[in-house]
C-alpha cells in the first residue's frame, strides 16, 4: 500500500468546457467539506495560533489570560537566552537519536531479520510480546516502566542477584530510563515495518548471493540492506517524528526531572505553559516544535515521492 | 552470462548443519528479546492479584482478586472508563464517517486540489500533536470549549483524520470503480453509491481504520490531561493518573489491577484487528510507506 497520493488511482475526468467544469469540482469536492472544517478549526487554527499567540504576553490566569498584548519578539529573545530551552532541545535530539533512530530503528531491524531465521513459533511468540508492549495505553506502559526502575522496582531486583544494589535509576539517570523506556514501548513499530519489508525482498536475489558464496554477514550488508533502503529511510523519519512528540511517558515516569534533567521540548512546553502559568512562552516552544516537525515532514515527503517516481 | 554454474551441487539443503546452527542462534537469540521484553510486564500482572504488592516482581503470598474488587467501584472503574468507551468510540465513528466522505472525491475523481489536499493530509500525519496542545488549550479557551467532552471528541476526530483520510483512500482505491458505474447508469448518485456500492465492499477497512483511530483515542493521555478538568468527565487514562498520585502511599496492586481492567480492551481490540486483515502486520502494515 503506498502512502502518497497515488497518481494511478481510477479517474473518471471527461473533458467539457471551463466554467461547467469548475462547478462539477465544487460539487465533486462538497464530501470533503466536513474533513476540511474539522481539520481548519482544530489543526490549522491552533497551529496559526501558535505563530501569533508566541509573539504576545498571554498567560494562563490573570489579566492577561483574556487580553494578551503584542510583544513582538519578546518570547523568542528570552527562548534563545534560556539555558533550560537549549538544555531541552539537547535532550530531545539525544531522545530521538538514542531510542528511535538506533534503539527502535536497529533493535526492531535486528528482530525482524531474526525472526525471518528463527522456528517459526518463536518468531510468533517474540512478535506478540514486542507488539503488546505497544498496543498498551501509554500510560499504562509509563507505569510499568516506572515501577520497572524505581528504587524498589524490577531492575534492582535482577541486579541484587548478582550483588549490586541499585539506586533510583529515574532520580540518578533520568534520560537513561526514558530512552530504554521508549525502546521498549515502540520497536514494535519498526519490527513489524521490517518485518513486512524483509517478506518482500525477493528470495531469488538472496538463493543468488548465496550460491555465489556470500555468508550470512554478507548477504545482509550488500544485498538486504541496500533492497530496503527506502524502507529505511521511511521508518527513520517516521519513527523520528513519532519520538519527538513523545509526552506522557517523559511526563510519568521523570516529570521532565531532577529539576529540568529530562526535560524534553514537549515536557518543557507543557511544565512552562501550565505549571508556571505562561501560555504564550509555551507556545513559542511550541512553534519551534513545530517548525521542527515540519522540517522532518517535508524529508519524509521528500523521501516518498522519490520512492513514488522510481516505481 | 556465458559461464554455467554447478547450482545443483552448490545450493545448501534446508537441514544442512550451518543452516540449522544459525536458526538455533537466531531462536536463542529472539528468546533473550521476549525475555527482555516481557520483564517489564510481569509486575503488573501479578501485582495485580498480590494483596501486598510494591514496585517489586513477585509471586504474590497469597492470590486474591481483592485488588479487582476494590477498584471496581463506579468513582474509580466504571464512570472512567465508560467516559473512555464513549470518547473513543464517538471520536472513532466520526473520524470513520469523515474520512468515508472525504475518501471518495480523493479516490475518484483526480484533480490537482485533490492533489494539493492528499499532500496537505500527509503532512498532517507527521505533526507531532503534542506540539501544538498549548495552542490548542488557547482556542478552546476561545471557543469555549474547554472542559468540554464533546469539544474534546472534536479535537481528538480531527488530530485523527488525517492518517484516517490516509488508510480510508487506500482501502477505497482497491474498490474496482466498474461496480459503481453500474449504479450511476441505474441512476444513482455518487452519495448513493459510495453507500450502497463502495461501503459494504470495504467493510473490513473501515473496521480497521475505526480500530486504530478508537485505540489511540481510548490510550490518549495528553489530550483529555490538558482539555478536561472535571472529575466525572476524566476517561480512564487521566483517571488513571490522578489515581495514581493521590494516595500518599500508593496502592500498588489496585493501581496494576486497574491498569490491567484499562488495558484489556485494547489488546482484544488489537488481535481482532490482525485477524482481520489477516496477518500480524495489521496496523502497521496499513500505515506503512
Amino acid at each position: 500500500m503506498t502512502h502518497a497520493p497515488s497518481a494511478g488511482s481510477p479517474s473518471r475526468q471527461r473533458r467539457r468546457t471551463r466554467g461547467s467544469s469548475a462547478l462539477r469540482a465544487l460539487v465533486r469536492g462538497g464530501p470533503l467539506v466536513p474533513a476540511a472544517i474539522l481539520l481548519a478549526v482544530f489543526l490549522i487554527v491552533p497551529i496559526m495560533w501558535a505563530f501569533i499567540g508566541s509573539f504576545t504576553n498571554a498567560t494562563l490566569t490573570g489579566v492577561t489570560a483574556t487580553q494578551p498584548e503584542w510583544v513582538g519578539t519578546a518570547n523568542y529573545e528570552r527562548l534563545f537566552a534560556d539555558p533550560d530551552f537549549s538544555l531541552s532541545l539537547w535532550l530531545t535530539l539525544v531522545f530521538t537519536l538514542a531510542s528511535a533512530v538506533i534503539g527502535q530503528n536497529v533493535l526492531g531491524f535486528a528482530i525482524a531479520y531474526l525472526m525471518t531465521r528463527a522456528s517459526r513459533r518463536i518468531a510468533a511468540i517474540v512478535g506478540g510480546v514486542v507488539v503488546l508492549a505497544w498496543v498498551l495505553p501509554e500510560i499504562v506502559a509509563a507505569f510499568i516502566a516506572y515501577a520497572f526502575f524505581s528504587r524498589e522496582g524490577t531492575l534492582n531486583q535482577l541486579l541484587g542477584l548478582v550483588g549490586l544494589t541499585g539506586d533510583n535509576w529515574l532520580f540518578i539517570a533520568p534520560m537513561a530510563t526514558v530512552i530504554l523506556a521508549n525502546i521498549w514501548r515502540g520497536t514494535a513499530f519498526s519490527m513489524l515495518i521490517y518485518r513486512a519489508a524483509l517478506s518482500e525482498v525477493p528470495p531469488d536475489l538472496m538463493e543468488a548471493a548465496e550460491i555465489d558464496g556470500a555468508n550470512g554477514w554478507q548477504r545482509l550488508v550488500r544485498v538486504t540492506l541496500p533492497v530496503l533502503r527506502g524502507t529505511i529511510a521511511t521508518n527513520l523519519m517516521l519513527v523520528t517524528l513519532q519520538t519527538l512528540s513523545v509526552f506522557t511517558l517523559i511526563y510519568v515516569m521523570t516529570a521532565g526531572g531532577p529539576g529540568n534533567a529530562s526535560a524534553t521540548l514537549p515536557v518543557f512546553a507543557y511544565q512552562e505553559a501550565f505549571r508556571f502559568g505562561s501560555i504564550a512562552y509555551g507556545t513559542a516552544i511550541a512553534t519551534v516544535m513545530l517548525v521542527i516537525g515540519a522540517v522532518f515532514s517535508l524529508g519524509y515527503i521528500a523521501v516518498l515521492r522519490r520512492a513514488e517516481a522510481d516505481r | 552470462m556465458t559461464t554455467v554454474r554447478p547450482v545443483v551441487a552448490t545450493r545448501l539443503s534446508v537441514s544442512s548443519p550451518a543452516r540449522r546452527a544459525s536458526r538455533l542462534w537466531a531462536s536463542v537469540a529472539l528468546s533473550l528479546v521476549a525475555v527482555t521484553f516481557v520483564v517489564p510486564l510481569a509486575w503488573i500482572v501479578l501485582a495485580a492479584f498480590d494483596a501486598t504488592a510494591t514496585y517489586e516482581t513477585r509471586l504474590p503470598d497469597t492470590w486474591t482478586i481483592d485488588n479487582f474488587r476494590a477498584v471496581l467501584t463506579p468513582q474509580t472503574t466504571f464512570i472512567p472508563i465508560m467516559n473512555s468507551v464513549g470518547l473513543a468510540s464517538l471520536t472513532a465513528s466520526l473520524t470513520v464517517l469523515a474520512s468515508l466522505l472525504a475518501a471518495y472525491p480523493l479516490s475518484r475523481y483526480r484533480s490537482r486540489f485533490h492533489k494539493g489536499f492528499m499532500y496537505g493530509v500527509l503532512f498532517g500525519t507527521c505533526l507531532p500533536i503534542t506540539a501544538i496542545m498549548v495552542p490548542v488549550y488557547s482556542v478552546f479557551v476561545f471557543l469555549g470549549l474547554l472542559d468540554s467532552f464533546f469539544g474534546t471528541v472534536l479535537f481528538l476526530t480531527a488530530s485523527s483524520l488525517p492518517m484516517a483520510i490516509f488508510m480510508t483512500k487506500n482501502f477505497m482505491d482497491a474498490v474496482p470503480v466498474a461496480l459503481e458505474e453500474a449504479a450511476w447508469i441505474d441512476g444513482a448518485s455518487a452519495m448513493k453509491a459510495l453507500g450502497t456500492v463502495v461501503v459494504p465492499l470495504m467493510r473490513p477497512g473501515i473496521a480497521v481504520v475505526f480500530v486504530f483511530v478508537f485505540l489511540q483515542a481510548w490510550g490518549n493521555f495528553f489530550v483529555p490531561f490538558v482539555l478536561l478538568f472535571s472529575p466525572e468527565k476524566q476517561p480512564a487514562a487521566t483517571s488513571i493518573y490522578t489515581f495514581f498520585g493521590q494516595f500518599g502511599s500508593i496502592a500498588y496492586g489496585q493501581l496494576a489491577a486497574f491498569s490491567m481492567l484499562y488495558s484489556l480492551p485494547v489488546i482484544v481490540l488489537y488481535v481482532l484487528a490482525s485477524r482481520l486483515i489477516g496477518g500480524s502486520f495489521a496496523l502497521a502494515g496499513s500505515v506503512k510507506g
